[in-house]
């Protein structure tokens, strides 16, 4: 019953390419494809825009236009572990811009960054529906509630040792 | 011989986010270390969440719980005899009893936590699929009919009359008509929608079955945010098995009426649960806000008459259908009718989901439900309706939870978010979180929101960095006139709801100390 992170490979362009056909039948594929490809590699390669605009008859602005509108889209691969941490009001008024700082710090990130050796990436989020549980932290697709630093402490840890917590 | 005896534990976010998978997992193995037969369900949750994780035992005197339980008390329960329902300082007695839950109307979460999600016969055993039954019987416009005697009005935010809506959509002549169910729940403090997708899923299928047959429609879509995974998965699984039981298909439970689910995933982006958006991203498009008219119920998902619903209008829909609209519109004041999902969050002693309904004064909510603040610290101020909604001081609570007395005083109720802050809270900082938000989250269609929501930003950092402050003042209160005037939907146009609040009520705390 536990929840890992999907299991993402490496970028493949052929295996992209199946993703993306399977789509393409489907009305308002696009977006389903990119959460697909996104889901599958963990971000969706530059490499893609012109495929996807063929498949979908658009033009590559419009691709880009579309995938850069959606934040959840990453164009570089993020690390094997996401950790994203709350930043919405529930979570404020539970001390996350403490407990976001504390996580800047140890993990010497900023939003958005990876730190390839440790395979660990920062990211923000905007509620996980834990409001009541704040503040609230996801990793990989498993959400944490009540995480204070000391708890957020042993989340890393167990990231870094490459077992969940 | 013994039987097992059967244990529920939750398996929705929050009571997995405070640990119910380790709690299981504990308990599994200290019945075996004992030689104790137990049968787990994972049942979802009540929506305690203050008692997550919550383990209840069946026994001869009904469903005993025990929370909050942490991996380090099983062994105590168990020497407690709770299996029988022994008694144990983390004992609350019968779960019905409980009286944050007794105190509870439920009739949108009546199985939330009481059946197993994935178990469409526990549904069904618990008064699932009436309404559905009746409405087969119904001509499309007296289900429509009920649905607008009922009173019920959206849940999403704008509190729109349901059967209005349903009656444009059924007037209006097309080939291909969909019903659309905005699961897309941005609103910082709100987990309603959630809840209710991963403990009764069902409720959500049944109810947009019902409006498929009401306005003529044989395609629904769910459009859920991205942030959800268990609910994607809980959905996913419940899609499969009501096509399997001929609940979803050709031929809906055996009536020759056809109807079928399609869920699809948002993508981390707070504009599209305003629903033009939410319809451009379902086309695969920037979901960039549409003019309005055309009305989507007119002109809506490909252009074809839609219905858009809130997860919670949707699943209103089968009690009005089975217990009668009258029933549902005897709870509720003013021309709020029915009852609601408030959810009580942040900084709250006892959060969780509490259905009531409307008319509830907000301070009885907050203080005496809710616990006042877990930090124990005073109570500074609460946000209602999400991220575009009023902080209302502690002094103020004194307003009765419906639309229109929400209006009044110049907050709204939006989805029922209730978010509690304490003294420590910054009021300033929350002024520029709301600009900050409104900035990252603007689909840019307009300058008011898209530039000014960024001027908002750099105003609010010089007011409270103590420059200019007579000037400043009045830089945003133009600002904030000509966002509320200016822009094409809520999001810039509310946004100065939440920055005005601390202006009337926190004005000290937007000048430098
Ligand atoms: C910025 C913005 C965000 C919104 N987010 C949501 C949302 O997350 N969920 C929702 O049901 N409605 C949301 N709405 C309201 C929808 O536009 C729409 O009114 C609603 O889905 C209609 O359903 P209802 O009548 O059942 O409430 C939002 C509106 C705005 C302006
Ligand atoms: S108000 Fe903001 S979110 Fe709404 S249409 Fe204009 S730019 Fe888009
Ligand atoms: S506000 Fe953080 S989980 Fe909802």
């Amino acid at each position: 019953m536990t929840r890992q992170s999907p299991s993402k490979t490496d970028f493949d362009p052929a295996v992209a390419r199946s993703i993306i056909a399977e789509h393409v039948a489907e009305p308002g594929g696009l977006l389903a494809a990119l959460n697909a490809l996104q889901a599958r590699f963990g971000y969706v390669d530059g490499e893609l825009i012109a495929p996807l605009a063929d498949a979908f008859n658009l033009s590559r602005a419009e691709v880009h236009g579309v995938i850069s509108f959606y934040h959840d889209f990453r164009d570089r691969p993020p690390g094997r572990h996401v950790v994203r941490i709350c930043q919405a009001e529930a979570c404020q008024a539970m001390g996350s811009r403490g407990l976001t700082a504390h996580a800047k710090e140890v993990l010497g990130l900023d939003f958005g960054e990876t730190n390839a050796g440790e395979g660990l990436t920062l990211e923000p989020v905007y509620c996980l529906g834990n409001c009541a549980a704040a503040p609230a932290v996801m990793i990989g697709e498993t959400v944490h509630g009540r995480v204070d630093a000391t708890r957020l402490d042993m989340l890393v840890a167990a990231c870094r040792k490459g077992v969940r917590a | 011989m013994s039987t097992a005896v059967r244990v529920f534990i939750p398996r929705e976010t929050t009571a997995l986010s405070l640990g119910a998978d380790e709690v299981a997992g504990a308990i599994m193995r200290e019945a075996e270390a004992r030689g104790s037969a137990v049968d787990i369900v994972r049942n979802g949750s009540r929506g305690a969440a203050w008692l997550e994780p919550l383990v209840e035992v069946e026994t001869p005197d009904g469903r005993i719980a025990y929370g909050p339980v942490t991996t380090g008390e099983v062994p105590a329960l168990f020497d407690a005899g709770f299996l029988a329902g022994g008694a144990h300082a983390l004992r609350q007695g019968a779960a019905d009893a409980i009286p944050w839950l007794a105190g509870q109307t439920r009739l949108t979460f009546a199985r939330a936590g009481v059946t197993d999600p994935l178990s469409l016969a526990d549904y069904e055993a618990h008064g699932g699929l009436a309404g559905l039954r009746t409405a087969l019987e119904m001509a499309p416009a007296a289900i429509v009919a009920a649905v607008t005697e009922s009173g019920l009005r959206g849940r999403g935010g704008a509190a729109f009359p349901t059967g209005i809506k349903w009656k444009t959509v059924l007037e209006t002549e097309a080939a291909r008509k969909y019903v659309v169910c905005n699961a897309d729940e941005g609103d910082s403090g709100t987990f309603a929608d959630r809840m209710l997708i991963e403990c009764d899923p069902w409720l959500l299928i049944e109810g947009m079955v019902i409006a498929g047959l009401a306005v003529g429609a044989e395609e629904g879509v769910v459009f859920l945010r991205s942030e959800y995974p268990l609910a994607r998965m809980i959905f996913t699984e419940a899609l499969g098995r009501a096509r399997e039981a001929g609940l979803l298909g050709a031929d809906v439970l055996g009536s020759g009426r056809a109807f079928d689910i399609r869920l699809c995933l948002g993508a981390g982006a707070y504009i599209c649960g305003e629903e033009t958006s939410m319809l451009e991203s379902l086309e695969g498009k920037r979901g960039e806000v549409r003019a309005k008219p055309p009305l989507p119920a007119v002109s809506g998902l490909f252009g074809c008459p839609s219905v858009i619903n809130n997860v919670l209008t949707l699943a209103a829909v089968p009690f009005i259908l089975a217990e009668g609209a009258e029933a549902y519109r005897d709870h509720g004041s003013g021309r709020s009718r029915g009852t609601t999902a408030f959810q009580l969050a942040g900084n709250i002693r006892r959060g969780g989901l509490y259905e009531a309904p409307f008319g509830l004064s907000l301070r009885t909510l907050v203080e005496e439900i809710g616990g006042g603040t877990a930090s124990g610290r005073p109570l500074k101020a609460v946000q209602v309706g999400g991220p575009l909604g009023a902080y209302i001081p502690a002094a103020k609570l004194d307003i009765p939870l419906d639309y229109e007395a929400f209006a009044e005083a110049g907050a709204m109720l939006g989805h029922g978010g209730i978010v509690v802050f304490d003294d420590s809270a910054d009021m300033g900082a929350q002024a520029r979180y709301a600009m900050e938000f409104c900035a990252h989250e603007s689909c840019g269609k307009c300058t008011p929101c898209r530039i000014g929501a960024v001027r908002g930003m750099e105003v609010l950092d010089r007011l409270r960095a103590g420059a200019e402050p007579e000037k400043n003042w009045r830089l945003l209160e133009d600002l904030l006139e000509v966002m509320e005037e200016g822009s094409l939907c809520a999001m810039g146009g509310l946004t100065p709801q939440p920055v005005k609040s601390v202006m009337t009520h926190f004005a000290g705390e937007l000048r430098a100390k």
